[in-house]
């Protein structure tokens, strides 16, 4: 598009200050976890990495994040497979309901957080009568994840259209074959993508966690919750986040390469 | 039949291959791959399938289930579904319906026990007091305002990105766009509160011009979310513009309309849908936010936290869920209105 | 698609009728013909431990904070690893922050024991949240001073609930370099609070009210409030009335004791309602003060307190008499800033006048304390003429406060 040149700088100033705006607290975050004041007083007069050491240290921290890992990739898979196939049963089928039901598989992430949070809870300890735990986290995990699957696939489902799979049941392959072969290949890079975001959510998700986890159950932003104000904890705090920053590009690089997509993943 | 239930054509199946198409595919077959001797000399009672291997009776019974779920579209229909919707539409609907009910309940006020008797004294409250009449509409103008300032920051950003950033570039700044995505909300959250604090970073660096930090407040509040919801608004109108033509623009260009105004007729209807996709999430995200009002926002209550103080604190799940009505009602309404602007599909 | 869409609404109908059925918890607490008071009201028929056999080896206990330290607030600061060690009874400690948070966790029927006050106590006591607790199998009751024994808060019918912890009163903190001269009243933070409008704080939860009631009691005797806990209409919109205007001048409520901590440290709070705990805590890196205003003070009487859901009885009752034995109850007296509750804790004190300065054996002291109890219908001062306002009438008031 030919823009003129002052409006290119404009916009890349817009760009330029916005970047700013996101990474300046970040910053503070990365700056704080070796601030020597445990109060955070800026700006820090000297800096220290003793806070480093002892977070590797902490078994709280430690047990928190593999809590969060297994939960999110439980989460993960649990909303992979009811995503893709709720996806094809919209992609590929004109049915009664069809709004309804795309409206419902968006539901869990349009609503408030503590809504979902407050009526899994209910639901769980009184309608059922179970008591909460890491299942009912997983559960409530996976509701609002499906979601981010549904949309990738479903996106990628539209863009391929049913001809592959026309094609391949021509060549007499069964259903299965074909989708074994076939389907599920081109599907796969938004499967990752959609898995990412996924997991992303479940990682960093507080609110509704604080209602279904049970007590004695940690996840990293519970821990986070906990330590946040904890003078001798807060410092950690700090680090762990300033670590999960640096050790993200990782896994939104991944997502990018693998979806194809530049947008790496549809949210 | 298949028009009746409104199956796509397309994938109208036929009916199975007969004996002789079956035969006729296996000659193709054996023509296009030659297959190992061994297999020549099966038994006649053994048949082979397409691929050239044997068809055990389990392959044979995987063909057949495959043979009907390609003849009954509603059965496959139904199996893709059932597991979604026996998900969401029994287990979570069910759960939202249980905790609504309950608002028509009360409690008792020294045990905190739940009494069943059907009563409308929680909307009755909701509706006659004044203070929650005053935190709905505080929240909804939070929330509004943080979509619009993220809608304001996030659409020079990613118009930049989609159009005019090479692909490297492109890739780049997706990347640093979704990375505080992953950096914990709390701790953004925390970040800010020391920002916001007296000595803290924004004093720092505003005094020089006279100004100070807002302090803990509802400004303070609009910042952080706003804050925090700004890739979720980046992120949908960045693929919305990826998604519009160069050539629409260029020709209008072409056709003698200025950039302003093919900004305004042509970039900006068409984007909306995407934009409006972003704000459903910054909207829904803030009216259900308990977390950063507390760490930043002083004294100020949102609705969020009318819920959770009284489920957790005053331990009256009645009043919580009659409360969480209102997030809901407005959500739906707001969902059902925009629906008619495609930002659904935009998500 | 007309069966399709029948089914659909077969399936969402029967789903709503189920969620009614099975609903929300059904209601077997107390009886609520009569009116719930101290004393007032039937708890239900639970039966205490006649035995104490072998730990579970698990123990999850519900605390004030700084009632059960385990050594990462500060490594020096540990009387629950002892414990596990002496006991085998592997501890999850769950910190809250108001007697409403302790109540409502209680309910999920997840913590072994709970630190109970005089307004949460009652109310777990009524729901049978929490069961008799039978004192004969705690060795180091008897070492308890008599006054805190048998007390409203803790014993109904001649019955026992729980062990008593330690007391003491809420304070008034403020920072020495920026509140003067140093207040001796409460009305810095009422009347007063205009001189430092954003950096007030109070507690967030409705039985601050009472505080509220206390003030007016001393400076307003026409109002005729005898008992903070006890208000009728009147009396509680003029205590609603004050706070409203205190909540012009206030920057933030705190719960969260850490909060607190962190915004005098800051200087984002320079004057409030506060714990001794607190006041140690923060001292360290603020120049703070705090005392007893002249008008007295409300203040907390705790109890230890057994769940009755508990799977864990035999570690929850070793744990009651590990708190309240000389050694640990000494700790945790001067580690929170309170009065113990074990007479022969006063020996064991790093400081030696620690009792002293608390009061600790003072039983008339203590009785000048206006401890926190749930207000109910039933007027606590004996008034009989008028209807007092209820709990839930204190949390609505509180929501309308904070506005």
């Amino acid at each position: 598009m030919t823009l003129s040149r002052p409006t290119r700088v404009v916009l890349l100033l817009a760009l330029i200050v916005g970047l700013a705006v996101v990474y300046i607290p970040l910053l503070v975050v990365v700056v704080n976890s070796f601030n020597v004041d445990a109060t955070f007083a800026w700006p820090p007069d000297h800096l220290t990495t003793e806070w480093w050491s002892k977070a590797i240290d902490n078994t709280g921290a430690r047990d928190a994040i593999w809590t969060s890992v297994k939960a999110g990739l439980l989460a993960t898979l649990v909303a992979l497979i009811l995503g893709t196939l709720a996806a094809f049963a919209l992609a590929r089928f004109r049915f009664f309901g069809r709004d309804a039901v795309s409206l419902l598989v968006i539901l869990p992430i349009a609503l408030p957080g503590i809504v979902t949070g407050i009526a899994l809870n209910n639901a769980f300890r009184t309608v059922i009568g179970i008591e909460l735990g890491f299942v009912t986290l997983v559960i409530a995990h996976a509701t609002f994840c499906i979601v981010v699957v549904f949309n990738n696939v479903i996106a990628r489902l539209r863009r391929l259209g049913g001809n592959f799979e026309e094609a391949s049941m021509d060549l007499g392959a069964d259903t299965f074959t074909t989708f074994r072969l076939v389907t599920f290949p081109m599907l796969r890079s938004a499967l990752l993508a959609g898995g990412l975001l996924a997991f992303a959510l479940s990682f960093d998700e507080i609110i509704v966690t604080t209602f279904t986890a049970g007590a004695e159950i940690q996840t990293l932003p519970i821990w986070i919750f906990n330590n946040l104000f904890r003078p001798n904890q807060a410092p950690i705090v700090n680090v762990v986040g300033s670590a999960l920053i640096v050790l993200s590009v990782i896994p939104i690089y991944l997502a990018q390469r693998l979806s194809g997509e530049t947008s790496g993943g549809r949210l | 039949m298949h028009r009746l239930l409104g199956l796509d054509p397309g994938l109208d199946r036929d009916q199975g291959l007969t004996r002789e198409e079956e035969a006729e595919l296996r000659g193709r077959q054996r023509w296009l791959a030659a297959p190992e001797p061994s297999t020549m000399t099966a038994t006649t009672t053994e048949r082979e399938g397409a691929d050239g291997g044997v068809l055990t009776a389990a392959r044979r019974g995987k063909r057949s289930v495959s043979a009907f779920l390609d003849r009954n579209p509603r059965v496959r229909l139904g199996g893709l579904l059932a597991a979604p919707f026996f998900w969401l539409g029994i287990a979570y609907l069910g759960a939202l319906a249980a905790l609504f009910i309950s608002a028509f309940w009360t409690t008792d006020t020294f045990t905190g026990d739940i009494v069943r008797s059907w009563t409308l004294d929680n909307f009755r409250t909701l509706l006659n007091e004044d203070v929650y009449r005053t935190i709905t509409i505080r929240t909804i103008w939070v929330a509004a305002l943080v979509t619009v300032a993220d809608a304001i920051i996030a659409f020079p950003m990613a118009f930049y990105m989609a159009k005019i950033a090479s692909p490297r570039a492109q890739k780049i700044l997706v990347v640093a766009i979704l990375m505080p995505l992953w950096a914990s909300y709390l701790v953004k959250a925390y970040a800010w509160r020391i920002m916001l604090s007296e000595g803290g970073v924004i004093d720092w660096a505003f005094n020089p011009f006279g100004i100070g930090s807002p302090g803990y407040g509802l400004t303070a509040t609009v910042l952080t979310l706003g804050y925090m919801w700004l890739p979720f608004m980046i992120l949908p109108i960045y693929a919305g513009l990826e998604r519009l033509p160069n050539s629409l623009m260029e020709a209008s260009s072409d056709l003698g309309a200025r950039p302003a105004r093919t900004f305004r007729t042509v970039v900006l209807p068409m984007a909306f849908p995407a934009v409006v996709a972003g704000s459903i999430f910054t909207f829904s995200l803030t009216l259900g936010d308990y977390i950063a009002v507390r760490i930043v926002g002083g004294t100020n209550q949102l609705l969020g936290n009318v819920v959770y103080d009284n489920i957790g604190a005053a331990n009256n799940l009645p009043f919580a869920a009659a409360m969480a009505t209102v997030p809901v009602v407005i959500m739906l309404i707001y969902l059902w209105a925009v629906r008619r602007t495609g930002a659904l599909e935009n998500l | 698609m007309r069966t399709v869409r029948r089914a659909l609404v077969a399936a969402a109908a029967s789903t709503a009728l189920i969620a009614a059925a099975c609903g929300t918890s059904s209601d077997d607490s107390s009886s609520s013909s009569e009116e719930p008071g101290t004393g007032g009201f039937q708890p239900p028929d639970l039966q205490a431990k006649t035995s104490v056999g072998e730990g579970e080896g698990q123990l999850n206990i519900l605390a004030w904070p700084g009632y059960a330290e385990d050594g990462s607030t500060d490594p020096k600061v540990d009387w629950v690893t002892p414990f596990e060690e002496e006991t085998g009874c592997n501890v999850n400690v769950k910190v809250f922050g108001t007697s409403d948070e302790a109540v409502s966790l209680m309910k999920t029927g997840e913590y072994d024991v709970v630190s109970a006050s005089g307004d949460a106590s009652l109310r777990l006591i009524a729901a049978g949240d929490v069961e008799p607790v039978n004192t004969d199998l705690v060795p180091n009751y008897k070492d308890v001073w008599p006054f805190l024994k048998d007390r409203p808060w803790n014993t109904v019918n001649g019955v026992n609930y729980g062990v008593p912890h330690g007391w003491g009163a809420n304070l008034l903190m403020w920072n020495t370099d920026v509140v003067k001269p140093a207040p001796k009243s409460w009305g810095v933070v009422f009347d007063g609070g205009s001189k430092y409008s954003g950096e007030v704080t109070a507690y967030d939860s409705p039985i601050y009210i009472a505080d509220a009631a206390l003030y007016l009691m001393k400076h307003q005797p026409d109002l005729g409030i005898e008992d903070p806990y006890a208000l009728d209409d009147d009396q509680l919109a003029a205590a609603v009335d004050l706070l409203k205007q205190q909540r012009q001048n206030v920057g933030e409520y705190w719960s969260d004791y850490l909060k607190e901590i962190q915004a005098f440290k800051s200087g984002s709070s320079v004057v409030g309602t506060t714990w001794q705990v607190i006041v140690n805590l923060a001292e360290a890196d603020a120049p703070v003060k705090a005392i007893l205003p002249e008008e007295g003070s409300t203040g907390w009487s705790d109890t230890w307190m057994v769940s009755a859901n508990s799977d864990h009885k035999n570690c929850a009752y070793m744990w009651m008499n590990h708190i309240i034995s000389p050694e640990a109850n000494a700790q945790v007296a001067e580690w929170f800033g309170e009065a113990p509750a074990n007479r022969k804790a006063c020996a064991l004190t790093a400081n030696k006048d620690h009792c002293d300065i608390y009061h600790a054996g003072d039983a008339a002291y203590a009785s000048k304390i206006h401890w926190w109890t749930t207000p109910i219908a039933q007027c606590l001062d004996g008034r009989t003429d008028v209807q007092c306002t209820d709990y839930s009438d204190w949390t609505q008031a509180w929501t309308e406060i904070k506005g």
